[in-house]
């Protein structure tokens, strides 16, 4: 489903992605774990289009098309999605109302009819029963005034009615209690099948406890320095990141 | 300004003949202003309330005084409806009265609305103290033009403590023509001890033209009156209008205004509330919206004159393109109107590098116990909001204009009609660049 190959990113003028190659097939949950400042956040923010992220060198090919020429929009409807790190507070624009547009502009630009409002709510109070989360969240502008826990949740929400076939998580445990990790954990959890993808990237082995990835990844300095399975994040637990790989920072 | 060469403005609207009423007072008014425009003519970029408006353009091109042909006008009248609006309506086209197009028709008690054409058949004496009024500055040039030009308008009464509850509207309707042409409209809207009306304002085009409009409106709210006054500009973008609100509210009165400017060319409003009497309130809210070459000015001048006046005022513009937005906002909290409370706050929001806002908040204070502040912002859509939008899947002119529209709602969302709320958002969507 995603090929990345020899990827290079540079942000204002300095190098952070400098090689990194990562194969995801449908169906898998992959983890990219690291220290900070080793890309972890740059390879999410590449991957959705934000701007400010000059890609230098290396491909993306995302179900065969090359994802890095499409716009942010079109890879949202092409069935990509990122959970963000820091949910933007929108004031004056309703979550309900922000959804359906999303959810409708996707659905135009595959070709497919757009939902009227009273489908699309019956859409959103079914996944809102999958989620765990009160309806009294789609009545608020999108985000604002939202606890660390709630923007995270409303992420994953967002992810449940606008079902992408992959999906990239920068850092969504990031600030949350244990409970509300838990809900987190549960929603992306609910989200898994065979067609659809997750790409979670974390700092911490902690999220793994709850979502078990298929397949670890240790991104140290700008490049993938080893791969493995779910008991790479456990000896990176036990053992931090120094001396995982070859070349990787104190 | 000099006076040796007479701007072509300056002599098509003197050469036109004066509506003869014969009422002294009135005549005297009249050829005060006419003398005094004469002389003075328009005001430069000196002039410190014209800073940021030239007219120098304005003042080369010449009009046709008034419109011969304005009764037999077509306009379409689904135009003039506002959706869930059925009330008293007074309808003008190039500043003269439509009764065809009005609604006049069982009013309720204690609502006097006609046209001015036809008050000064009356009793003129209640109309006295607003029409003789004689503009001292050279900045009240138009205020000048009017006061020697106008032949109709509103005169709007309501009788002490009646509630008039469906609102009335006032529609002006600029209507194209064989020339340029200006018209001119004399406002006097008066509300009586403890009465209360709902006011729709509309400023709206029939058909491309470039005519010059003032609008001059005097609205004295008397003790305990309350006035809720929606303003919906969306004249022809050739148009100038030149429009000055002047309010007085007398003690425990209280004035809400929801201001939407979106058409004319060059426009100018000058809103000047004077709070007279103890307890007096006023909150101001508007969008000023110009896009294209449009150049929208909004002038706010309060004074707060007595005990424990509240004003608040909140505005925000957005310009695009080459257009250019003027607000300033000039809060006066004179000598013993001690207790007030004054806010003022005007963001701006610049879609286009080529766009320019102006604006200057002005603050004296010389009383005591006053709370007051003020603020303004220039700035662009936020980045990171726009990304989040797109990052979802919604192409980036929609992002653009769900975020200028929530920028914009948030000053008209405590309209308290919700109809007319949804119908100035919709006018706002209608007037993005999409």
């Amino acid at each position: 489903m995603l090929k990345i190959e020899n990827l290079h990113a540079r942000v204002e003028g300095r190098e952070i992605l400098k090689g990194l190659s990562l194969t995801v097939n449908a169906g898998e949950v992959h983890a990219i774990m690291g220290p900070n400042g080793a890309g972890k956040s740059t390879l999410g923010n590449v991957l959705s289009g934000r701007e400010g992220y000059e890609v230098t060198a290396g491909s993306v090919t995302y179900n065969g098309i090359d994802l890095l020429a499409l716009e942010p929009e079109a890879r949202a409807a092409a069935g990509v999605f990122l959970a963000f790190q820091y949910p933007v507070e929108i004031p004056g624009v309703n979550n309900t109302y922000f959804l359906r547009a999303a959810f409708n502009a996707q659905r135009k630009a595959r070709g497919e009819k757009e939902l009227d409002s009273m489908h699309f709510l019956k859409l959103v109070r079914e996944k809102l029963k999958v989620m765990q989360i009160s309806d009294e969240l789609l009545h608020r502008a999108v985000n604002e005034g939202f606890s660390g826990g709630e923007k995270k949740r409303n992420e994953i929400f967002q992810m449940a009615v606008l079902e992408p076939q992959l999906a990239i998580l920068d850092e969504t445990d990031s600030g949350l209690d244990i409970d509300a990790l838990k809900q987190v954990a549960q929603g992306v959890n609910a989200l898994r099948s065979p067609e659809r993808a997750f790409l979670m990237i974390t700092h911490y082995q902690r999220l793994l406890d709850y979502v078990v990835p298929d397949f670890v990844h240790v991104l140290a300095d700008g490049r993938i320095v080893e791969s493995g399975d779910k008991s790479l994040a456990l000896k990176l637990e036990e053992h931090g990141y120094v001396g995982i790989g070859e070349g990787a920072p104190a | 300004m000099s006076q040796s060469a007479p701007l072509p403005l300056v002599e098509s609207l003197l050469d036109a003949p004066l509506p003869g009423s014969g009422i002294a007072w009135l005549d005297t008014a009249r050829l005060e202003n006419r003398e005094a425009f004469a002389s003075a003519g328009l005001p430069d970029t000196r002039v410190e309330a014209w800073k940021y408006t030239a007219l120098r353009a304005l003042g080369q091109r010449s009009f046709a005084n008034g419109d011969d042909q304005a009764q037999t006008r077509v306009v379409d009248a689904a135009s003039l409806i506002l959706p869930g609006v059925d009330g008293p309506r007074l309808v003008f086209v190039n500043g003269v009265f439509r009764a065809d197009l009005s609604m006049l028709d069982s009013l309720p008690a204690g609502l006097t609305l006609q046209p001015l054409s036809q008050a000064l058949h009356g009793d003129t004496e209640p109309l006295r103290f607003a029409l003789s009024r004689h503009y001292r500055e050279t900045g009240d040039a138009f205020a000048r033009i009017n006061a020697a030009n106008a032949h109709d308008g509103v005169v709007l009464r309501v009788a002490a403590n009646a509630k008039i509850t469906a609102p009335v509207q006032l529609v002006f309707v600029g209507a194209a023509a064989e020339a340029a042409l200006a018209w001119h409209a004399r406002n006097v809207i008066e509300l009586a001890e403890g009465a209360e009306l709902t006011l729709i304002e509309q400023h709206v085009a029939s058909g491309e033209q470039a005519h010059l409009a003032t609008l001059v409106s005097d609205i004295e709210l008397h003790q305990g009156a309350r006035l809720h006054h929606t303003l919906l500009q969306n004249a022809a973008i050739g148009a100038s209008l030149v429009r000055r609100s002047s309010l007085r509210l007398h003690a425990r009165a209280r004035a809400t205004l929801h201001v939407l400017e979106l058409g004319g060319a060059l426009v100018r409003h000058d809103l000047q509330a004077e709070l007279l009497g103890d307890g007096a309130q006023l909150d101001t809210r508007g969008v000023f919206m110009p896009h294209g070459r449009q150049h929208i000015d909004t002038q706010l001048a309060i004074r707060h004159q007595a005990l424990n006046t509240t004003s608040s005022s909140n505005w925000r513009g957005v310009a695009n393109d080459r257009a250019r937005g003027v607000f300033r906002g000039a809060i006066v909290v004179a000598p013993g109107a001690d207790g007030s409370d004054a806010s003022l706050s005007n963001k701006n929001l610049l879609l286009s590098p080529s766009a320019e806002i102006d604006t200057k908040p002005e603050l004296e204070i010389y009383a005591d116990e006053v709370k007051a502040a003020h603020g303004a912002t220039v700035g662009q859509l936020d980045e990171r909001s726009l990304f989040y939008l797109r990052s979802r899947g919604i192409p980036q002119a929609e992002a653009r204009a769900l975020l200028t529209t929530a920028f914009c709602r948030a000053v008209l969302d405590d309209l308290p009609d919700e109809t007319l709320r949804e119908h100035l958002s919709t006018l706002l969507i209608a007037h993005l660049p999409m």
